[in-house]
């Protein structure tokens, strides 16, 4: 009898061991995310109204969220939203860590001041921000006091730019986490290439420009797909800075899904725009994530 | 299907009740009064219940003016395990009655003359088929202007009684340097003025095609577009401040003098009182222009679930009793600001705001003028009601023309249906 046959119970253990840890919260995700994924999808081909029913429509909820004028300013506003917020976002943290790289004094301090607004719930930037844009109330008050008469800034009452505010209070909110990414990207740069940059005379922006930045590859890619879901999923921003309004030219796909099917009780409805906020997702990040890994792996 | 869902839905709903409620007599009750007043009154309903022996368990979920309760309750419906009782308004009465989930209420109704005292037109909102399905608690009227009285007097003008005396005096105001209407810049805030203008410009058989039967005819109609520029002129006459403001800090504008008048629901006396002012001297409701002979009325009301418990049942049938008794419509409207959804109520305790409501409310049941809200959740289902409110908003708030809004109103409810 060879030593290889025998049944070790310790050994056998240890294979299924880590199984075993995982299982539980295997299963509960596979129900709880991609269950619900399938039931949603599901419901949104159903006649549901106030409650879940399941009788079968095809397609019927998808031709009506696309003939409802709300949904399209829904869409529009996540394309200005989403844009804005993570190009800004990026582009003002990435700025942000490239100073804060400097070696300058107290970077502690600053580094902490730019990070500071990430420890808010969207709930309080919403609130503060309320309260800084409202015209008789904030920011334009506050200069016109200081004798600017004639300033104006009453974007959060003004339907056309009231989805700019928005897009304010989130990068406030954000920026700071995405500088925090690239600063850990840009410390464990390796200075001997700098170094070495310099002696072949380059300057400083030029080596940023041609170097640097270009090796952050993975971090613009973390920093994207992070972004790419806070944008898409938010919704207590919205609610408490506009409520959707004035009118509902703030209105994002999330705040819409969730007036629809819960408190218009057009369950079918809110399913169906779910269901087209998922496969907007999945629209975005599918082929950047396949071309990003792509193109590391050939690397 | 749906047959199945409610045999599913009631075999676990008796199940479960049966168990949960052994003890005797308990009733579950789901409601969002939380607020100062209203959490006041609904403790006094608790106080009854106990006195005759039956057990009461709280089940208040705040927020969203009642929708985060829907949304407690539908998932508790739907896990078979709805409470005894809950607060349910409007058009989804009948939505659940239609599941087949709901207690047959007609002994207490019987026993207790409810079709004599409730008028006819909240009475048809409570019943499914014929049958009492839920308890009618109180009425908020919704069609009241609130004025402020020196800012009027300060300008020497009288109170408005058509629209053209409104927006003649509003004009005055604004040379004045007051904001004439104190505008709460929401959708259900629009919704609410809106649904008054309908009443005030088209009138009360207007109004009923329009808001309540959601005709396609009326919803299009000239005298639509009419309304829709009523609202537009309006809008010269606020505040560049108003979008996403709260209507209480409206009510406080008109409180201050920073402004004339605001078009709430009954709910703002509130604000006045615990502002320390009285009716008739610092300030005075009336019903908006041309709405003398309308009452939109918005009733809150409970649903009570089937039980098959015998104690559960009893306790059920006491609270139900209890709501419509003189001694709690008085405890409990007194301590809301509301007014008695039942006649045979002694004036007294009430103060002189309610009393007139009281009275208009009398006599519009029997003139026809007795109307649900639309915007408070009556008169149509949640979908239609959502559609109009986005055609009212979205004209309010953007350039679109009067007749357009008219045309997209008809579209959207069409499309909601």
């Amino acid at each position: 009898m060879s030593e290889a046959k025998r049944f070790n119970p310790l050994d056998y253990l240890e294979r299924t061991l880590p199984k075993l840890v995982i299982a539980p919260s295997f299963m509960a995700m596979m129900v709880f995310i991609y269950g619900f994924i399938l039931w949603t999808v599901y419901i949104s081909m159903s006649k549901s109204t106030f409650l879940p029913n399941y009788d079968f429509v095809g397609l019927i909820q998808y031709v009506k969220l696309w003939r409802i004028e709300r949904w399209y300013v829904a869409c529009k506003n996540l394309l200005i939203y989403g844009g804005l917020f993570i190009s800004v976002c990026i582009a003002l943290g990435l700025l942000l860590a490239i100073f804060l790289d400097q070696k300058i004094r107290l970077e502690g301090v600053l580094r902490s001041v730019y990070l500071y607004p990430l420890s808010l719930s969207f709930v309080v930037t919403g609130t503060a921000w309320r309260w800084m844009l409202n015209p008789g109330l904030g920011l334009e008050k506050l200069v016109r006091d200081l004798g600017w008469e004639s300033f104006k800034f009453d974007w959060l009452v003004n339907s056309e730019m009231a989805i700019y505010t928005v897009v304010i209070a989130a990068v406030w909110q954000s920026t700071g986490f995405v500088m925090a990414m690239f600063l850990a990207g840009l410390r464990g740069f390796d200075s001997s290439i700098i170094k070495a940059a310099q002696v072949d005379g380059a300057s400083l922006p030029r080596i940023y420009w041609k170097i640097i930045i270009p090796s952050m590859r993975p971090v613009f890619f973390g920093a994207v797909i992070i972004l790419t879901h806070i944008a898409i999923k938010s919704f207590d921003l919205v609610v408490v800075l506009t409520r959707g309004g004035p009118g509902y030219s703030t209105d994002l796909p999330a705040t819409f899904m969730y007036a629809y099917a819960f408190t218009r009780g057009r369950l079918a409805l809110g399913a169906a725009s779910a269901t087209m906020m998922f496969m907007m997702v999945m629209a975005i990040i599918i082929p950047y994530l396949y071309s990003e890994l792509r193109s590391r792996s050939n690397d | 299907m749906r047959a199945i869902l409610m045999s599913v839905f009631s075999f676990f709903a008796a199940a479960t009740l049966s168990v949960t409620n052994s003890l005797a007599g308990e009733v579950e009750v789901l409601h969002w009064w939380t607020s100062g007043g209203e959490a006041a009154a609904v403790q006094e309903l608790q106080k009854m219940l106990q006195k005759e022996g039956h057990m009461w368990t709280d089940f208040a979920v705040a927020g969203g003016g009642g929708s985060a309760a829907m949304t407690t309750l539908k998932s508790r419906a739907v896990g078979g395990n709805p409470p005894t009782a809950a607060q349910v308004k409007g058009p989804q009465i009948q939505d659940w009655a239609e599941l087949g989930v709901l207690t047959n209420l007609d002994e207490v109704a019987k026993a207790e003359g409810w079709d004599d005292t409730v008028p006819k037109v909240v009475a048809d909102i409570m019943k499914y088929q014929d049958g009492w399905v839920a308890v009618p608690v109180n009425v908020h009227r919704i069609n009241w202007m609130w004025l402020n009285k020196a800012v009027f007097d300060k300008a020497g003008l009288a109170y408005p009684k058509t629209w053209d005396d409104f927006f003649a005096a509003m004009e005055t105001l604004k040379k004045a340097g007051v904001t004439p209407i104190a505008w709460g810049g929401q959708n259900w805030q629009e919704a609410t003025v809106w649904e008054t203008v309908v009443a005030g410009v088209g009138g009360n058989d207007f109004y009923k095609k329009a808001l309540v039967e959601a005709d396609m005819e009326a919803l299009k109609s000239d005298t639509m577009v009419q309304c829709f520029e009523v609202m537009r002129k309006m809008k010269q006459y606020t505040d560049p401040n108003a979008p996403g403001r709260d209507w209480n800090l409206a009510t406080s504008m008109v409180i201050k003098g920073e402004a004339a008048v605001q078009f709430m629901g009954d709910w703002a006396k509130g604000e006045f009182t615990a502002a320390g002012k009285k009716p008739g001297e610092d300030y005075d409701a009336m019903p908006a222009p041309g709405t003398e002979d309308s009452f939109l009325f918005n009733v809150d009301s409970f649903i009570m679930f089937d039980v098959k418990d015998k104690d559960a049942k009893a306790a059920q049938a006491a609270m139900a009793r209890l709501i419509l008794s003189p001694e709690f419509q008085v405890v409990f409207n007194v301590n809301k600001g509301s007014i008695p959804v039942r006649s045979g109520i002694e004036e007294q305790p009430f103060d002189s705001i309610a009393v007139s409501s009281m009275g208009d409310f009398a006599a519009t049941a029997e003139s026809g003028g007795l109307m649900p809200s639309m915007a408070h959740e009556m008169a149509v289902s949640p979908a239609i009601r959502g559609a109009m409110f986005d055609v009212v908003t979205n004209f309010y708030n953007s350039d679109m023309s009067a007749a357009d809004a008219a045309s997209k109103l008809a579209a959207a409810v069409g499309e909601a249906m």
